[in-house]
C-alpha cells in the first residue's frame, strides 16, 4: 500500500464532560474516495473539525504527504490544500459567484479589485465543474446543487489536495447526485482525495473506495469497500452489545386512539433553510402508549414534532386528537387541544434563563391560574409548583431560584412539569435526556413511563437508539422527511433500526 | 442521598456568590443616586431646598411616565424612539380640544376659557392620540414584521411632522385653571405630576409582578421562541406593550402642556434618549426579560437629579447632552457585562 496522503494518528479530543475522540487513527490515500461513517455522536464531526483547523486535538499527530503538519486555524488548513465543504454552505448569498470563488484573494490591479480578470477566471473555474453560468450572478439566485458546485469549484481553485464533503447529497435530487458522483470521480483522477460523510449507505457502496467507521469516539475499523456488505457496515456502526441500561416498564394495554396524523406534509420552519420537508406522514398514538421516533440527523423528526405542535405551518394532511380534527395556526391552538412539546433545544426553545423556576414552570398554565382582574391566583400557583416540584422531585432552593442555576436534569424536569400542569392528552418529547447526567436520565425515563401509565400518549424522539428502544412500546423510523418503517419495540434491534434509518428501500 | 445534598450545597454556594453581585447590580443605581445627591448638596446648598427638590421631582415626573411605558417596551426586547414626537403631537391635540379649536389658539386669558371643550375631553383626546399611534406602530411591528427600531424611528419623524402640520408650527397657549392643575397644581405640598407619576409607577409595579400580563411580558422578552412554544401569543403581547407606551406618551404630553400652560410642536425633543437612558440605568436589560419599575423610578430620578445639579452648577446644556450620551453607553456596557457574568454561571 502506498504511503497515505493524510494520516491522523492517536487523535484525542475531549469537551467538558465528554470524551469526543479517543486514540483515533485515520488514513486517506491520494485519489481515494473515503467514507467516514458513524452514528450521531460517534465523533465524525469532531474529527473533521480538527482536520479543517476549526478545533485542535488534545493529542495525536497529523501528517500530510509524509510531512507533519499543524492546523491551528481554518486558514492554515486551506493553505495546505485541505478544503471542507460544509453541509450548510459557506457561501455568502448576497455576493456574486465570482466574488465567492475569490473571496479574500481577489485578483487586484494597483490595489483595486480587477473585476474583469476576476469574472473571467471565475468563469473558467466553474466551467471545470460543469457550470455554465454568468459568474456575476448572485449566489442567492442559484439552486442548492449549483451552490454546491460553486463550493467545489472554489475548492479546486485553491489547489486542494484533500476535499472533505459533509453530507453533500442530502439536499440534492437523484440526477444531481449522479452529476456530483461524476465530478467526484473526475477529481479522483486528478489525484485529489475525498472524505465523504453520508448517512446513505448505498452511496458508500456505489462511490467510495474505502471506509472508516467510528463509534463512541473510537475507531471501529477501516476496510476497502470490496470486503464489505451493507449489513457488515451497519454492524460496524452499531457494534456494541445492545445493553438495556434501564429496567423495562411493564407493557400496559394501550387505550383509545389519542393522536392521528394523516398524510401530513410540511416544508418545515420557514426561517430555517435547512429544515427537512415532510412527505405523506401517517402515524397514530394510543392513550398510554410511548411511540419512539428514530432517525438520523435531518430525518425530519423534529420537523414532524413541530408540525404536530403547530409551531411550523403544515402544507397538507390532517391531525386529529381524540378523534377531532385540529386547526393549528400556532402552538396556542395545539396546547388548547391538549398537545405539549418538550423541545429539542432546552436553552433556546424552552427555558427563560433570566427568570425564576416559578415563572418557568407556570408559564403555560397561566390561563388556569386566573384570579380576578387579570391578577394571578398566587395561592393556586404555589400549590401547582409544590405539587409538580414534589411529583418530579425537582431539586431547587425555592421557586424563586433562577432556573439558570439548576442542573440540566432539573431544568428538564421543570419543562416537563410545565406541560404536566396542563394535563395534556399528547406529550411530544424531543431529545428528552440530551445533556443531562445518567441518574437524571433514568429519572426522566421513569417519569415518562408513569405519564404513559396515567393515560397520556407520548411521542419520544431520541438520537440514541438504546434510549428509543428502552422507552418505546413501538418505534417508527424516518429518513429524509418520510416514514420508512415501524416495529414493535420487542422486535427492534439496533441493526434493524439502523437499516430502516439509512436505506432507501425499507429492509 | 449524599450526592444530592452535595449538589444542593454547591448550588447554594453558587447562589450566594451570584447574589452578592446581583445585589450590587440591583442597588448600584440607588447608591449612585445617593452619592450624586450628596455631591450636589455640598457643591450647591440650594440643591437640597424643598423648593428645588420638588422642582426636580416635577420635572422628573413627565420623564417618569414615559419611562414606565418604556420599561414595558424594553422588557419585551423592543424600543420606542417616537415618544418625544408623540408627546408633542398629543399635547397639541389636547390643547386644541381645550381651546375649542385652532382658531382660538392665540387667545390667552380669561376670554378664551369659555370657548373650549374643557380638560376632561382634552385628556381623553391626548390619550386617544397616544393609544392610536401606539397601536399603529405595534401593528407595523407585529404584522409587517418591521423591527421596532425602524418603525419607531419612522414614528419619530412622522409624529413630529404631524404635530408641526397640525399646529402650523406655532404654540397653543393659555389654558383654564382645571387644565393647568394637572401640571401646576398641588395636593397638600406635593405637585400633582409627582402624584400621577407615583400612582402609575405603583400600578405598573403591580401589573408587572402580579398579573398575567406582567408574566407574559417577562417571558416574551426573556425568550420569544420559548414563549411561543409555551402557547403565548407573542404578537398580542407586543402590540399591547406599544399601545401602553402610546398611552403613557399621550398622558405625558397632556401633563407637560398643563405644566407649561402651552403646547408646542417642538416639545419633547430628545426625550426618547433621556427616557431610554433612565430605564437602562435603572437596570432594565436591552436584551429583554430583566428589569423592574423600582429600577426605572430610581434611574429616572437619577437622571433628573444629574441634570438639575448640572444646571444649578452652571454647566451648559451642551455639556449635559454629552453627559447623557456617555451615560447611555456606559449603562449598556454594564448591562452587557452583567449578562456575560450571568452566562458564566
Amino acid at each position: 500500500m502506498p504511503a497515505p496522503l493524510l494520516r491522523m494518528a492517536g487523535i484525542a479530543k475531549s469537551f467538558p464532560g465528554v470524551q469526543a475522540l479517543t486514540d483515533v487513527t485515520f488514513e486517506v490515500a491520494a485519489g481515494e474516495v473515503h467514507a467516514l461513517l458513524g452514528e450521531n455522536g460517534a465523533g465524525k464531526s469532531t474529527l473533521l473539525k480538527i482536520l479543517a483547523g476549526a478545533q485542535s486535538p488534545d493529542a495525536g499527530t497529523i501528517t500530510l504527504a509524509g510531512q507533519p503538519i499543524s492546523l491551528p486555524s481554518p486558514q492554515a488548513a486551506q493553505a495546505l490544500g485541505i478544503i471542507t465543504i460544509y453541509q450548510e454552505f459557506n457561501l455568502i448569498p448576497t455576493l456574486s459567484i465570482a466574488e465567492n470563488v475569490f473571496i479574500g484573494r481577489e485578483p487586484a490591479r494597483f490595489g483595486l479589485v480587477d473585476w474583469r480578470r476576476m469574472n473571467a477566471e471565475a468563469k473558467g473555474i466553474i466551467a471545470q465543474v460543469g457550470l455554465e453560468l454568468d459568474p456575476r450572478r448572485l449566489v442567492s439566485d442559484l439552486s442548492v446543487a449549483e451552490q454546491q458546485m460553486v463550493e467545489i469549484a472554489r475548492a479546486l481553485s485553491m489547489q486542494s489536495r484533500l476535499i472533505i464533503m459533509d453530507e453533500p447529497t442530502s439536499a440534492l435530487s437523484e440526477v444531481e447526485v449522479l452529476r456530483l458522483f461524476e465530478l467526484i470521480r473526475a477529481l479522483k483522477v486528478r489525484g485529489i482525495a475525498i472524505i465523504f460523510v453520508t448517512h446513505r449507505l448505498e452511496e458508500v457502496m456505489q462511490l467510495c473506495d474505502a471506509v472508516t467507521v467510528l463509534r463512541d469516539g473510537r475507531l471501529v475499523g477501516r476496510a476497502p469497500i470490496g470486503e464489505l456488505s451493507v449489513d457488515g457496515l451497519i454492524r460496524m456502526m452499531v457494534g456494541r452489545e445492545v445493553e438495556r441500561l434501564f429496567a423495562q416498564r411493564p407493557r400496559v394495554e394501550a387505550g383509545a386512539l389519542a393522536l392521528e396524523v394523516e398524510g401530513l406534509a410540511s416544508t418545515g420552519d420557514p426561517m430555517d433553510q435547512h429544515a427537512t420537508s415532510l412527505h405523506d406522514i401517517h402515524l397514530t398514538v394510543r392513550r398510554g402508549e410511548i411511540l419512539g421516533l428514530a432517525g438520523l440527523v435531518g430525518a425530519g423528526r423534529t420537523e414532524l414534532a413541530r408540525a404536530i405542535f403547530g409551531a411550523d405551518p403544515i402544507a397538507g394532511g390532517r391531525i386529529k386528537v381524540a378523534g377531532e380534527v385540529l386547526t393549528l395556526r400556532s402552538p396556542e391552538d395545539a396546547i388548547a387541544a391538549g398537545i405539549g412539546l418538550v423541545p429539542e433545544d432546552r436553552k433556546q426553545q424552552a427555558l427563560f434563563l433570566s427568570l425564576a423556576v416559578r415563572n418557568n414552570l407556570s408559564i403555560a398554565a397561566l390561563g388556569r391560574l386566573a384570579g380576578r382582574f387579570g391578577f394571578l391566583d398566587s395561592a393556586a400557583e404555589d400549590r401547582l409548583i409544590k405539587r409538580y416540584g414534589e411529583r418530579l422531585s425537582i431539586k431547587m432552593a425555592s421557586p424563586e431560584q433562577a432556573i439558570a442555576n439548576l442542573s440540566g436534569g432539573n431544568q428538564q424536569k421543570v419543562v416537563l412539569a410545565r406541560w404536566l400542569a396542563l394535563e395534556p392528552k399528547v406529550l411530544i418529547v424531543d431529545e428528552p435526556t440530551r445533556g443531562i447526567d445518567v441518574a437524571a436520565k433514568a429519572e426522566v425515563h421513569q417519569l415518562l413511563f408513569e405519564l404513559a401509565e396515567s393515560g397520556i400518549a407520548i411521542i419520544a424522539i431520541s438520537s440514541e437508539l438504546p434510549e428509543v428502544m428502552t422507552i418505546s412500546d413501538r418505534i417508527v423510523t424516518m429518513r429524509e422527511g418520510r416514514i420508512t418503517g415501524e416495529l414493535p419495540a420487542a422486535e427492534a434491534s439496533e441493526e434493524r433500526l439502523m437499516a430502516l434509518m439509512t436505506l432507501r428501500q425499507a429492509a | 442521598m449524599s450526592r444530592s445534598s452535595v449538589d444542593q450545597a454547591g448550588a447554594a454556594a453558587a447562589d450566594r456568590q451570584v447574589d452578592l453581585f446581583g445585589l450590587l447590580a440591583k442597588f448600584a443605581p440607588l447608591i449612585f443616586l445617593l452619592v450624586l445627591m450628596a455631591v450636589f448638596a455640598i457643591l450647591q446648598p440650594r440643591f437640597l431646598s424643598s423648593l428645588n427638590l420638588f422642582n426636580v421631582m416635577r420635572q422628573v415626573s413627565i420623564f417618569g411616565l414615559l419611562a414606565i411605558g418604556m420599561t414595558f417596551v424594553i422588557l419585551t426586547r423592543g424600543i420606542d424612539l417616537s415618544i418625544g414626537s408623540l408627546l408633542a403631537f398629543a399635547g397639541l391635540v389636547a390643547a386644541a380640544v381645550a381651546k375649542g379649536g385652532l382658531e382660538s389658539r392665540f387667545a390667552v386669558g380669561a376670554g378664551a376659557e369659555a370657548a373650549g371643550y374643557g380638560w376632561p375631553l382634552a385628556l381623553v383626546a391626548a390619550l386617544g392620540v397616544g393609544v392610536a399611534a401606539g397601536a399603529l406602530q405595534g401593528f407595523a411591528i407585529t404584522r409587517l414584521k418591521v423591527p421596532p427600531f425602524v418603525v419607531t424611528l419612522g414614528g419619530m419623524s412622522a409624529f413630529r411632522g404631524a404635530a408641526l402640520l397640525f399646529a402650523g408650527g406655532g404654540p397653543i397657549s393659555g389654558f383654564d385653571e382645571g387644565y393647568r392643575w394637572w401640571g401646576q397644581g398641588y395636593v397638600g405640598i406635593v405637585p400633582v405630576p409627582v402624584i400621577i407619576f407615583g400612582l402609575f409607577a405603583l400600578a405598573a409595579h403591580v401589573v408587572l409582578r402580579y398579573t398575567h400580563f406582567g408574566r407574559r411580558i417577562y417571558a416574551v422578552g426573556g425568550n420569544p421562541e420559548a414563549a411561543r412554544l409555551s402557547g403565548l401569543n407573542v404578537d398580542r403581547v407586543t402590540l399591547q406593550v406599544y399601545v401602553l407606551m402610546g398611552f403613557m406618551a399621550g398622558l405625558g404630553g397632556f401633563v407637560l402642556s398643563a405644566r407649561l400652560n402651552s403646547a408646542e410642536a417642538v416639545a419633547g425633543l430628545t426625550y426618547e434618549l433621556t427616557v431610554i437612558a433612565s430605564v437602562v440605568i435603572g437596570g432594565t436589560s436591552l436584551f429583554g426579560g430583566i428589569g423592574t419599575i423600582f429600577g426605572t423610578v430610581v434611574g429616572t430620578i437619577l437622571i433628573g437629579v444629574l441634570l438639575n445639579g448640572l444646571v444649578l452648577n452652571n454647566v451648559s446644556s451642551y455639556v449635559q447632552q454629552i453627559i447623557i450620551g456617555v451615560i447611555i453607553v456606559l449603562a449598556v456596557a454594564f448591562d452587557t457585562f452583567a449578562k456575560s457574568r450571568r452566562r458564566r454561571v
